[in-house]
């Protein structure tokens, strides 16, 4: 068999073109001078400052997303109401938006000119260029993630034994921790291991509302921008295996989900 | 019954009679109010510093030279990147679906890469890999082919976030045909490419698709790998994103708020043409069997 052959390694060469290589030349950049040089690197100030406040970011993201994920898919699994697909829609909208029209949107409402920004300005509070305002877009970033893995499995198990609990008097949270949650439990973590990654990992919607303040409101995509700009390419290197290094652990952890627990496939 | 009935009403003796659960006032409540402060009240932030714009002002600035150049660079690479996410796409598909070998989950979970790393990551590794003395750059400076700061630096950019849509769009499809029928075309004298051809790729053009249709749409909103290899030179190598951004930084908020909506507004068009597509191609196909 000629023809498989070939087509194997085509497809090996371009794998590892297109997409091995740049995350090998991240590795050997950032360790080119050795491993003293790049442990210096990551914990440097403004880095160490830039980590801290992705994993805030992050924090706080990720389980917002999940309790109302958590709601919105309870409430289009379990329920027909109007608007049931509007709603699907506009959850699903964040998907197809691009990063900076995203930032640019929040900027307009939230920010100091826009309509809600304004208004809470006389009060002190301000929503953009600090941590509110990543926290903002990153939560539209993340919108869809945990709703979509969590939704499908919801939408075909559980609601016998759901009903069955309900009738033998468990209380409706009752039902919710000890039938519902055992039963989306693989899926949730799913998503929030993907919301997660994405929270980390968002550059460009960042990027508009974040204020770039140095040491302050420079989350580590953006602290990998700054340094390359000055010129500090091992330090933007030494960032960016953070992130890779996590990116890599993100996909593993996605592996073993999807080969253990194979049911939610149904989420793709 | 009373006399007018409201929909709320027909709600809630709909919901009595359907569903034994509880918590639809709770949950509903909570994903109208996320949906509505994240989504929603930004996009409608969009849309009326839009309405404020006027049509004049608009097509003012959607004619200037700069934003059409951006629209052109964008349009282009992103075009470009998409036919060849379309060939190696189905590529990757095919053999990952249908050939066994040493090494192929590893290869399966690698193609979730570009959407695991983050892009300003993926900006600064492309330009190592593509500028002169990187590992790519070096071999082709010799050919002067110069791929860093140009157009086709935009191009790879793209290639690199976009190509798991295409892969993972195709891949269910080729696992779902059957494999008796490409058996019989060929016992029937066709050669390997007709067989592809007239068999497998009709099949396989929903999946194709949806594909190419996702990597588009994300390739031309694509920023953070882009902006570090593009070069970023103005009416040249300047994608549109980059040029909202620009005119963020000088407040000119309008002019921004235009160039994002027709990128939107483009985005959103394409989608829903997908879907339409897409659920024709299903219908003729099934309509077929």
């Amino acid at each position: 068999m000629k023809a498989k052959h070939l087509l194997i390694a085509l497809a090996v060469l371009f794998a590892l073109v297109v997409i091995v290589l740049p995350v090998a030349v991240i590795f050997q950049r950032a360790f080119a001078e050795g491993f003293a040089v790049w442990l210096a690197a990551v914990s440097e100030p403004e880095t160490r400052s830039a980590i801290v406040l992705t994993v805030v970011t992050a924090l706080i993201v990720v389980p917002v997303n999940i309790v109302f994920g958590l709601c919105a898919a309870w409430a289009i699994a379990r329920f027909k109401f109007p608007g049931r697909r509007a709603l699907l829609v506009v959850i699903e909208l964040p998907f197809a938006i691009s990063p900076i029209v995203a930032g640019l949107c929040f900027l307009l409402v939230y920010g100091a000119y826009g309509p809600v920004g304004g208004a809470l300005q006389p009060y002190g509070i301000q929503l953009m260029f600090n941590l509110a305002g990543i926290v903002l877009v990153s939560l539209f970033v993340t919108c869809p993630f945990v709703v979509r893995e969590v939704l499908p499995v919801l939408s075909v198990s559980g609601e016998d034994e759901e009903r069955a609990a309900l009738t033998l008097g468990a209380s409706g949270w009752q039902m919710f921790r000890l039938v519902t949650v055992p039963n989306i439990t693989w899926a949730l973590v799913y998503g929030a291991i993907l919301a997660t990654a994405r929270a980390i990992g968002e550059f460009g919607a960042v990027s508009v509302v974040s204020g770039a303040i140095r040491g302050q409101t420079m989350t580590l995509p953006l602290q990998i921008e700054l340094l390359y700009n000055d010129y500090n390419t091992t330090g933007a290197f030494a960032a960016a295996t953070v992130l890779a290094l996590l990116a890599l652990v993100t996909l593993v952890l996605r592996g073993l989900i999807a080969l253990t627990h194979p049911v939610r496939g149904a989420a793709q | 019954m009373p006399l007018l009935q409201t929909p709320l009403d027909a709600l809630r003796r709909r919901r009595a009679r359907r569903s034994p659960f509880p918590g639809l006032g709770l949950t509903l409540g909570v994903s109208v109010t996320f949906v509505t402060l994240i989504v929603l009240l930004p996009l409608a932030g969009l849309g009326w510093q839009l309405s404020q714009l006027g049509i004049s002002d608009y097509l003012f600035v959607m004619s200037d030279e700069r934003t059409l150049a951006a629209l052109r660079v964008t349009i282009g690479a992103a075009a470009l990147a998409t036919v060849f996410n379309g060939v190696f796409g189905l590529l990757l598909a095919w053999v990952l679906v249908r050939y066994r070998f040493v090494g192929r989950s590893a290869l399966d979970a690698l193609v979730d890469l570009p959407f695991a790393l983050p892009t300003s990551v993926a900006g600064i590794a492309l330009v190592a890999l593509y500028s002169k003395d990187g590992w790519i750059g070096s071999l082709l400076a010799p050919l002067d082919i110069q791929i860093a700061y140009s157009w086709w630096g935009i191009v790879v950019a793209m290639v690199f976030t976009s190509v798991p849509f295409a892969v993972r769009a195709i891949q269910p499809l080729i696992e779902e045909l059957d494999p008796l029928e490409e058996a019989a075309a060929r016992t029937l004298g066709a050669s390997d490419w007709q067989t592809f051809r007239s068999i497998v790729l009709p099949k396989l053009s929903p999946g194709i698709l949806t594909g190419t249709g996702l990597s588009f749409v994300r390739s031309l909103g694509e920023f953070g790998a882009v902006i570090f290899i593009a070069g970023n030179i103005p009416y040249e190598t300047e994608i549109a994103s980059l040029l909202i951004m620009i005119r963020l930084d000088e407040f000119d908020y309008p002019a921004a708020a235009a160039i994002a909506g027709t990128m939107l507004a483009l985005s959103l068009v394409l989608l829903v043409l997908i879907n339409i597509a897409q659920t024709r191609l299903y219908r003729r196909l099934e309509g077929g069997q």
